[in-house]
């Protein structure tokens, strides 16, 4: 039997929504309430707010949270001062990626680790695996994430329409910085940062289950300087592929390395020493054999879905991990991992569709990048 | 399933076409319920002018954002024009399903087979079953 559907804490305002609902990750959740490109276009061009509540939280508390953090991922939190936040694969001994995750500090001697829904379960069994000789009264690992709901407000307006519900200056929180407390209308808010998935400015904002209806439906009614447009899963897909943010899954998983899927800026292989490393390092001193790549595809003939063949001359090559009929940009698009000699911009190669090869072109990622920065203080 | 609509005059498959016949041509598309499910429709495969698609086989495929979804014919016959217009526009599919969203029109070889097809009220009760 199916295993029962968790269900956010705004499940009922997404059915009075209208909302259409899928399981993803274990959870039921909104995958479009207007249209996956109407609510598209709304993210790039104005605002849209998504409900993550399903996301994972992990808090780490005590002395040596830092520590315990610096062994399981491969960036450096080291780096993190209070009110910051990074980005980092998480790996096992083998150096293929456990979950990729968001690592905010909060004080000094706490920190969250935001994962993937679907992993949840799978990361704070592994985090703790990984440090059960440490944990104690100096290191605490909890999973919060039945304590933890979360929306995210995401577009080039997001800062205008936020600023007028909150006390808190928001032209002061720079990318990837985060404030503990602040008030968003009547609601304390646990974490606000601005992140986010889509390749625009915006905020993702962590607060109480009791309290995400009311932050849900405040801004929400927002209507200037543009509606605040209700965004489901659907749209935060094909938001995030257009800027090339890996989705786990497709483009992560336990068979592939951060060095493979281009994410090498996020390991620190002179942090000192991590799971993952010495896998990682042997990794980038021979090199990598296969790499991530951007296609363009050149003929018509369909979309490329995750599984789908990529060939070279004949050979089968590679596979699609995502793809799709690019919103922003009307371009069929795709990301497939190939050999290394077949990944510089300009090589032809071909996606199967239907039997049919039809011909693509490796593309620089990312496919979108937006044109205006973030409305925070330039870092 | 707030106001959709499915005319009287069409008949329906259970895989979602509807088939609307003038003489011996039948125009096929796919119903408002079906793009409902798919979701904005991105891209439409059809078959070429004068191919033979036979009752309850495939003849294209259709793929919104989210999902690919094979498009089967009503009836059996030449496939005698296509609307080109979709290579340009799927949206329309979604838009008017019934009018400018059709995607081919076929010269029945076998009449007949129209009696298999579910007329518009028992397509309506084939949906509350939960298809």
């Amino acid at each position: 039997m199916a295993e029962e559907l968790k269900r956010t804490p705004l499940y009922a305002a997404h059915q009075r929504l209208g909302a259409r609902m899928v399981p993803f990750g274990g959870w039921e959740m909104p995958v479009q309430y207007s249209g996956i490109l109407a609510e598209h276009h709304a993210v790039r061009t104005a605002v849209g707010l998504f409900d993550v509540s399903h996301m994972g939280e992990l808090e780490f508390r005590g002395p040596e949270a830092l520590a315990a953090l610096q062994r399981l991922v491969t960036n450096d939190v080291s780096r993190l001062e209070v009110g910051q936040a990074l980005y980092s694969p998480m790996c096992n001994d083998r150096g293929t990626v456990v979950d990729d995750v968001l690592v905010y500090r909060l004080g000094p001697d706490h920190y969250w680790m935001v994962v993937n829904a679907a992993n949840t379960e799978k990361d704070f069994a592994w985090v703790r695996a990984q440090l059960q000789d440490r944990l104690g009264p100096e290191l605490e690992v909890r999973n919060i994430s039945d304590q933890v709901a979360q929306v995210a407000l995401q577009g080039p307006l997001a800062q205008e329409v936020l600023q007028p519900l909150t006390d808190f200056p928001l032209a002061t929180l720079g990318s990837f910085r985060a404030v503990t407390g602040a008030r968003v209308g009547p609601v304390e808010t646990l974490v606000l940062s601005r992140t986010g998935y889509t390749g625009e400015d915006g905020f993702e904002i962590y607060c109480r289950p009791e309290d995400a209806e009311t932050l849900w439906n405040l801004l929400l009614g927002v209507r200037e300087p543009a509606p605040v447009v209700p965004c489901g899963l659907g749209a935060r897909d094909t938001l995030r592929f257009e800027a090339c943010l890996p989705l786990y899954g497709h483009e992560l998983d336990e068979t592939v390395t951060p060095l493979e899927a281009g994410l090498g800026a996020f390991v620190k292989l002179q942090k000192g020493d991590f799971i993952g490393r010495e896998a990682l390092a042997r990794q980038k001193e021979a090199g990598v054999t296969r790499k991530l790549v951007g296609l363009e595809l050149l003929d018509r003939g369909g979309i490329p879905r995750q599984g789908y063949e990529v060939v070279h001359q004949g050979e089968v090559v590679g596979r699609v991990t995502s793809g799709a009929q690019s919103p922003t940009l009307g371009k069929v698009l795709a990301l497939a991992y190939v050999p290394v000699a077949l990944s510089q911009p300009g090589t032809e190669l071909a996606v199967v569709i239907r039997a049919r090869p039809l011909r693509a072109v490796v593309v620089p990622r990312p496919f979108y990048r937006r044109q205006t920065p973030a409305k925070g203080p330039a870092v | 399933m707030a106001e959709m609509i499915f005319p009287a005059d069409l008949k329906y498959t259970r895989e979602h076409e509807w088939i609307r016949v003038e003489g011996n041509v039948g125009t096929v598309g796919i119903t408002a319920f079906a793009q409902d499910q798919l979701g904005d429709v991105v891209f439409v495969e059809l078959p070429p002018v004068g191919t033979e698609v036979k009752a309850g086989q495939q003849f294209g495929t259709v793929e919104s954002v989210k999902t690919v979804s094979d498009l089967f014919a009503p009836v059996s016959g030449k496939v005698i024009e296509v609307n080109t217009a979709l290579e340009k526009s799927p949206e329309l599919v979604n838009q008017d399903p019934y009018g400018q969203g059709w995607m081919i029109k076929i010269e029945l070889s076998n009449p007949a087979e129209l009696d298999a097809l579910l007329d518009a009220a028992a397509y309506q009760a084939f949906l509350k079953e939960g298809h």
